[in-house]
């Protein structure tokens, strides 16, 4: 097969392109750029977006051997990914924009391109397993990213190839050192690849501007402070609350829900984040349609697990989770899985506690 | 392999390559006092009146340096410095705004750093500034120019500019004049006494020599401020050792190109106009950007441009690479990411006639069967190309 892997820079993208080439495809390695204004030098934990992270990835295409360009992709990336993360968020919801690049540009823009261009697949180092067409998790159960791709539909599944599902991180990087990649010892890339110095209150602060609102104890209604933007606030959220005095009993306050529009955040105690029914809007199938039964659900990239009864309906699913789950913020995936396999995946709408705490 | 890409970097001539090694071999730091000292000068100061000889200037008049963007660098700020201490008045910079980024760089730098203003000259659709433009844009006020900068010829889409009218009509004002002539020396006739030029810029890798070394032709009587500080071994305007091997390898191919260049001329403008004539027959909505008159008063004789409407210039060059053609595309790399041309932006071409084009350049390696190949390959990949381009447009 014609392959187009799609390297980061980081060590997962180029041991999956070089084991790529290891199995005889004819690889052809391209670096997405997706920074308007790339910075020459990393900085932090960024991991994609800078121009010594192209220059790593061009560096791990010519030890591998294979062809190697960048495509811009900035455009798309905004318009996309970081203008939907800025609205999502602006709404009151948390994106996950990790998700929503899989889903819009990696195997969309990116892939439609290679497709074109003649290619049969694109090639990523995310850790998931493709079995029989399926999308399943990563045998390192630590870096699984089967939750991310879980908006990938039967169609663009078809065309993904995912080298490192059944190899352990550990194990990437020996291999990585053997093949004298010289990315073996990178550090691995977290927070959000457009936001450089990690802090995603003030990038969304610049973006959408002040929104002042009121703290509000949910079960007293009593304001306990302002704020200046509901978008600095995520369901489950503890810390940087500011309200300046404790609970009257003392115990510490969590976000438990964003109103939009008023921008009203509502707190109150660990329990009450517990919820028990979730209801995705927008489903996406990884494979055929899902039927109604018993599913693991999970509702954020790390964690969040739990065993539900699912019921589909036509633009909806209906999530009545077994056991609650605690910090679901509206605007994430719930990703349905049956054993490793994922089935599908919505956009949460809705997460809300039915059966009252005893 | 078909190599279509000679302005980015042309293969060196056999004849430089020799000569280049052979001296490598002698070594010597030609600044030294001693009988080893003086062989490595001598080999320098051969070059030098080499270069002068087959360029119009005397061997004074050269000024090696690392390269053509040290030379750039070394004529606008260097110009810039001294005109603007002599007369603190003198701070507007008149330059093409289809220059090289190593002239163009420097100039936002001292604008960005050090108080300059710039005025772009505007270019007409060839991509060419006319004797008008200048005369207008130093009339507004003779006196706060510091100095102007227009390349000879274009390096995208070989636009060859009035050069001798340009310096004419800066000369009456007694403003200097730089040009960055890269691309021209070995296409076109080029003389830097004939031009009046106080400033040109000439590098090795374009003409046959080594990359890493080229030359800053300086008016003797023309003061420029240093930009690196050292030895000063390159009259006081340029310091660091000489590279005595690089000087050589260059100073022969320049000897080579400017002997050859009428001959070549001709045969590159051939096989470029056989490549243009049959890409359009192929492809008949290609665009050909730059001047259409192919004679070489008006255009580089190894330089096509086309742009393909429907399709990304990086979609064209990944399936030619594949193909084993290798050429550029109409895009500028800034930053590591493709960005349309400044050039033909500046020549009213829209962002996506300048994102859909091609560079093919043709150098002294070039022959039939290149033109052939590229002709042969050219269909197919924009059949590929526009199906790529239409997804991409689909998805945004």
């Amino acid at each position: 097969m014609r392959v187009l892997a799609a390297m980061s820079g980081g060590v997962d993208s180029a041991v999956a392109a070089a084991r790529a080439v290891d199995a005889g495809h004819d690889v052809t390695g391209v670096h997405l750029a997706l920074s308007e204004a790339p910075q020459s030098l990393r900085t932090g934990a960024r991991g994609c977006c800078s121009v010594e992270d192209s220059r790593d990835a061009r560096r791990a295409a010519d030890v591998i051997g294979i062809p190697y360009y960048v495509w811009d992709m900035a455009a798309q990336f905004r318009e996309q990914v970081m203008d939907d993360f800025v609205a999502e968020y602006a709404a009151g919801r948390t994106p996950n924009p990790c998700l929503r690049c899989n889903e819009k540009i990696k195997f969309a823009a990116v892939l439609d391109r290679a497709l074109a261009l003649g290619f049969d697949a694109v090639c990523t180092g995310h850790y998931a397993r493709l079995v029989d067409g399926g999308l399943h998790r990563a045998v390192d159960e630590g870096k699984d990213q089967s939750y991310v791709l879980g908006v990938l539909t039967g169609d663009q599944l078809r065309h993904a190839m995912f080298p490192l599902g059944d190899t352990r991180k550990d194990a990437v990087r020996t291999e990585a050192q053997q093949r004298g990649l010289a990315v073996a010892d990178k550090p691995d890339s977290h927070d959000i690849c457009f936001i450089a110095d990690g802090d995603t209150a003030g990038f969304l602060h610049k973006a959408i501007g002040s929104q002042p609102g009121d703290i509000v104890d949910q079960a007293s209604g009593e304001v306990l402070g302002t704020h200046d933007g509901a978008f600095a606030f995520t369901v489950g959220q503890r810390k940087g609350l500011k309200i300046g005095r404790p609970a009257a009993d003392g115990r510490p306050r969590y976000v438990l829900d964003i109103t939009p529009v008023t921008g009203q955040v509502s707190v109150g105690p660990a329990e009450a984040l517990d919820v028990d029914r979730i209801v995705g809007l927008s489903p996406r199938w990884c494979g055929p349609t899902g039927v109604d039964g018993a599913y693991v659900v999970q509702v954020r990239a790390h964690g969040g697990i739990a065993p539900a009864e699912v019921t589909i309906e036509p633009d909806r699913l209906l999530v009545r989770l077994s056991e609650p789950l605690r910090g679901v913020a509206r605007g994430q995936a719930v990703v349905v899985y049956d054993g490793d396999r994922v089935v599908g995946s919505a956009t949460i709408d809705v997460a809300e506690r039915v059966v009252p705490v005893r | 392999m078909v190599y279509l890409d000679h302005a980015a970097s042309t293969p060196m001539l056999p004849e430089a390559i020799d000569a280049m090694a052979a001296q490598l071999a002698v070594g010597g730091n030609a600044s030294s006092l001693h009988a080893s000292g003086r062989a490595a000068r001598r080999a320098v100061e051969e070059s030098r009146e080499r270069l002068a000889q087959a360029l119009g200037a005397r061997p004074s008049e050269v000024v090696f340096t690392g390269g053509g963007t040290e030379a750039d660098n070394l004529a606008v700020k260097g110009i810039y410095w001294a005109r603007s201490a002599a007369d603190p008045r003198r701070r507007r910079i008149l330059a093409s705004a289809v220059e090289h980024h190593a002239v163009l760089d420097p100039i936002e730098w001292l604008v960005a750093a050090q108080g300059a203003t710039v005025e772009w000259l505007p270019v007409d659709g060839d991509g060419r500034v006319t004797p008008d433009t200048l005369r207008a844009a130093i009339e507004h006020d003779p006196s706060d120019v510091a100095l102007v900068s227009v390349m000879w010829a274009n390096n995208e889409v070989g636009t060859v500019m009035p050069i001798t009218e340009l310096v004419e009509i800066a000369h009456e004002y007694g403003i200097p004049v730089h040009s960055d002539a890269v691309q021209a020396v070995g296409q076109v006739p080029v003389d830097f006494a004939a031009s009046g030029a106080d400033a040109m810029t000439i590098t090795g890798h374009k003409l046959g020599g080594p990359v890493g070394v080229g030359a800053l032709l300086l008016g003797r009587g023309v003061a420029v401020t240093p930009v690196m500080h050292g030895g000063g071994q390159e009259r006081d305007v340029r310091s660091g050792t000489l590279d005595g091997a690089g000087i050589v390898g260059f100073s022969v191919a320049a000897e080579l190109a400017v002997k050859g260049q009428p001959e070549q001329a001709e045969l590159l403008a051939a096989l470029r106009d056989d490549l243009v004539l049959r890409t359009l027959a192929r492809v008949p909505d290609a665009q050909v950007n730059g001047d259409l008159r192919s004679a070489i008063e008006f255009r580089l004789p190894g330089n096509a441009h086309l742009s393909f409407p429907g399709c990304e210039g990086d979609s064209l060059l990944l399936l030619l690479d594949a193909r084993g053609i290798e050429c550029s595309t109409g895009s500028a790399c800034s930053a590591g990411v493709a960005r349309p041309s400044h050039v033909l932006l500046a020549m009213g071409s829209g962002v996506d006639r300048a994102r859909g084009s091609l560079r093919l350049t043709l150098g002294h390696t070039s022959i039939q069967a290149d033109v052939d190949a590229f002709v042969e390959a050219i269909v197919p990949v924009v059949e590929r190309a526009k199906q790529a381009g239409l997804s991409r447009s689909r998805e945004s």
